[in-house]
């Protein structure tokens, strides 16, 4: 009798903590934007008492979670086009931005000094270029004249959003790439080994000689990778850092991309980092919740006008205000009460 | 007297075929249980797999092509790397289990036993993403650069084998692979061979010894013949295991959708395209995926199967 009311006594504790606070907003997807969510969503804690439960299990999760209405909103780090949106009921817009960045190992070479083009990086990956240094590349970096070391590509086993971005670049970049191989979360690399997660590719290239991957910025940061600069659409070279990320940002024409479908890569401008991208929040258009979509728009709008340099702690780079008045123009036009038809926001 | 006392025997009967009745229902329905999310888990992914069936057909499992973008989706190389990895896996784990079952149950002083007994069985708790860190950070180096080169050196003349062993030099891959999940499988087949070796008839081990037979011998002519049958169980145990392995293949395989004679080449299997890809599939790609989930569940069927098959030869001989 007193073990069967000690294991009713620990099931009722139990149960009691892992209720979420009814108010608390919910959210899964993409593991990109993961980190920054958290961060915001801890200061947003301390002012509001709201807190945030966001799964960071992949941006094709997420848009699977939202759809079926299993949390308050969805993260993808790719948006979803206008007829995708229409059919699932949703509305989207971008949250943050950030850079990916290819980043190499070859002896005595150090971070930012190799240059590479979009053409050059897309062939190496296709499997075209395999030498250091291969005659198109030793055009772009003289240094690279003596370095007699095969190329080992290494790129995401797991679908994910960093390697939509990074093809989607390449797509642009290269004819080639797009009609042999084309953008996607996951694709049919041609050529290469794959690691788990950024911490798989990275730690690859950090093992492998000769070899050259691609990981978020932040990653490469913090892991001290050496990164490369690449030439930009304006035939600039750029190095990746927080302003040529808002730079590319600064030139997307977000009033007339639709559904903010805008992918932030091949942007032009002479500072911009050519691979940038956002992620996207997406919420249903018709809430049967109204309180919780109100709560998603109110934390956003918190971190949109709090979350600037808590982002950029993380080597995130936050929406510009003007598409910041964009988004949320668009909030009070988007989302309505499934019950009532009035908007949430 | 005798009447009340059949009376309070008859109810007693009575109040015990009650009992009987309720712990029947209570048992049935808890095997019922098992066979309804059996079935629950053949539905869903027999459901989701139609529409890959149905837009692929064949080429579904003819083709060497996975290629998300284009909708093309083939498994060959994904049910190639699974076989060969577990196949591989249990050529170097049986032996290894076999001798260290005969070690514990035979050479083993008894003081030891419990110790090593032990040890073995904390190595098949340690759950498999430690296996496959342990694999990607402390093991891939080691064979990159000391074993690898070795056997690319030995075999770089000889036929066959110098495509067994050729591959990058990262160690990663198909052998890699292996390996880690012989480790991992060695526990599970060693715990099941030492308990088979424990209940052989001490008589006839003694018989044995006493015709002048040596340890080996006894064990050869003696144990082996007695527990084959249970022995299959056990290496079938572990080939299972292996077939599902999931986050230490991941690591290690490399995942790359190739056919490949190359032990050091990159490869895929079952359990690490779907670990891989199933965050962000939708559609045609999330229905391939299932399908393969699927053939997975086909495989290990098979496999029970046979060992069933096996079994049975075994016990009418």
């Amino acid at each position: 009798m007193r073990i069967t009311s000690l294991m009713l006594s620990i099931l009722v504790s139990a149960a009691t903590v892992g209720v979420v606070h009814a108010a608390d907003v919910t959210g899964a997807g993409s593991s990109f934007a993961a980190p920054v969510f958290a961060k915001w969503a801890d200061a947003y804690k301390a002012k509001s008492g709201v807190g945030l439960n966001y799964q960071s299990i992949g941006s094709g999760a997420g848009i699977k979670q939202i759809s079926e209405k299993t949390v308050d909103f969805g993260a993808s780090d790719k948006p979803l086009s206008p007829q995708d949106l229409e059919a699932k009921g949703l509305t989207q817009f971008p949250a943050i931005m950030g850079g990916v960045v290819p980043v190499l190992n070859i002896k005595g070479i150090a971070a930012g000094q190799i240059k590479l083009t979009g053409d050059v990086l897309a062939n190496i990956y296709l499997g075209k270029i395999k030498q250091w240094n291969d005659p198109a590349l030793v055009a772009l970096n003289p240094s690279l004249k003596d370095i007699d070391e095969n190329i080992t590509v290494v790129r995401r086993a797991d679908g994910s959003g960093t390697t939509f971005i990074f093809t989607n670049y390449l797509s642009k970049v290269s004819a080639d790439w797009k009609t042999k191989v084309g953008s996607d979360t996951t694709v049919a690399w041609p050529e290469g080994v794959a690691g788990k997660g950024n911490a798989g590719v990275a730690s690859y290239v950090q093992r492998i000689n000769g070899s050259i991957g691609y990981v978020e910025y932040a990653y490469a940061k913090q892991n001290k990778l050496s990164y490369t600069q690449l030439q930009n659409r304006d035939g600039a070279y750029v190095l990746p850092d927080d302003t040529t990320f808002q730079a590319a940002a600064a030139y997307a024409d977000w009033a007339k991309a639709p559904a903010f479908g805008e992918v932030l890569t091949n942007e032009p401008g002479k500072n911009s980092w050519p691979i940038t991208g956002a992620t996207f929040v997406l919420l249903q258009k018709k809430a049967d919740k109204p309180a919780q979509s109100k709560e998603v728009f109110k934390y956003f709008d918190w971190s949109f006008k709090n979350g600037g340099a808590l982002a950029a702690q993380l080597d995130y780079v936050p929406m510009p205000a003007n598409v910041v008045k964009l988004i949320q123009a668009s909030w009070k036009t988007e989302v309505k009460d499934a019950a009532t038809g009035k908007a949430v926001w | 007297m005798i009447t009340s006392e059949i009376t309070s025997a008859a109810r007693l009967i009575k109040v015990e075929n009650g009992r009987n009745a309720r712990f029947r229902v209570i048992v049935l329905g808890i095997a019922l249980l098992v066979l309804i999310v059996l079935g629950a888990i053949i539905f869903t992914l027999v459901d989701g797999s139609m529409p890959v069936f149905k837009q692929l057909g064949l080429s579904f499992f003819t083709s060497k092509e996975w290629d998300p973008v284009a909708g093309h989706f083939g498994i060959l190389p994904a049910v190639y790397g699974t076989l060969v990895t577990s196949f591989i896996a249990l050529i170097i784990a049986v032996p290894i289990s076999f001798f260290i079952a005969f070690f514990l149950t035979e050479l083993c002083p008894y003081r030891f036993r419990a110790t090593l007994n032990a040890i073995i069985e904390l190595l098949a708790g340690i759950p498999s993403i430690i296996y496959g860190m342990w694999g990607l950070f402390v093991l891939a180096p080691i064979l990159a650069d000391h074993i690898q080169p070795l056997l690319t050196k030995w075999f770089q003349h000889v036929w066959l084998l110098k495509d067994i062993f050729a591959g990058p030099p990262i160690g990663i891959g198909f052998l890699p692979a292996a390996l880690i999940l012989a480790i991992m499988i060695i526990p599970f087949i060693t715990a099941v061979m030492r308990e088979v070796f424990d209940v052989v008839p001490k008589t006839l081990k003694e018989g044995g010894y006493g015709l002048g037979a040596n340890r080996w011998e006894v064990t050869r002519d003696i144990v082996l013949p007695h527990t084959k049958v249970a022995l299959t169980g056990g290496v079938m145990l572990g080939l299972g295991r292996a077939l599902g392995e999931t986050m230490a293949v991941t690591f290690m395989i490399g995942n790359v959708n190739t056919i490949s004679i190359g032990l050091f080449d990159s490869g895929n299997s079952i359990a690490s395209v779907i670990a891989n890809e199933f965050a962000e599939a939708h559609d045609l790609h999330m229905s391939a995926l299932l399908a393969l989930g699927l053939i997975l569940f086909f495989i290990a069927f098979l496999v029970l199967a046979v060992a069933r098959a096996l079994i049975h030869k075994v016990k009418k001989s």
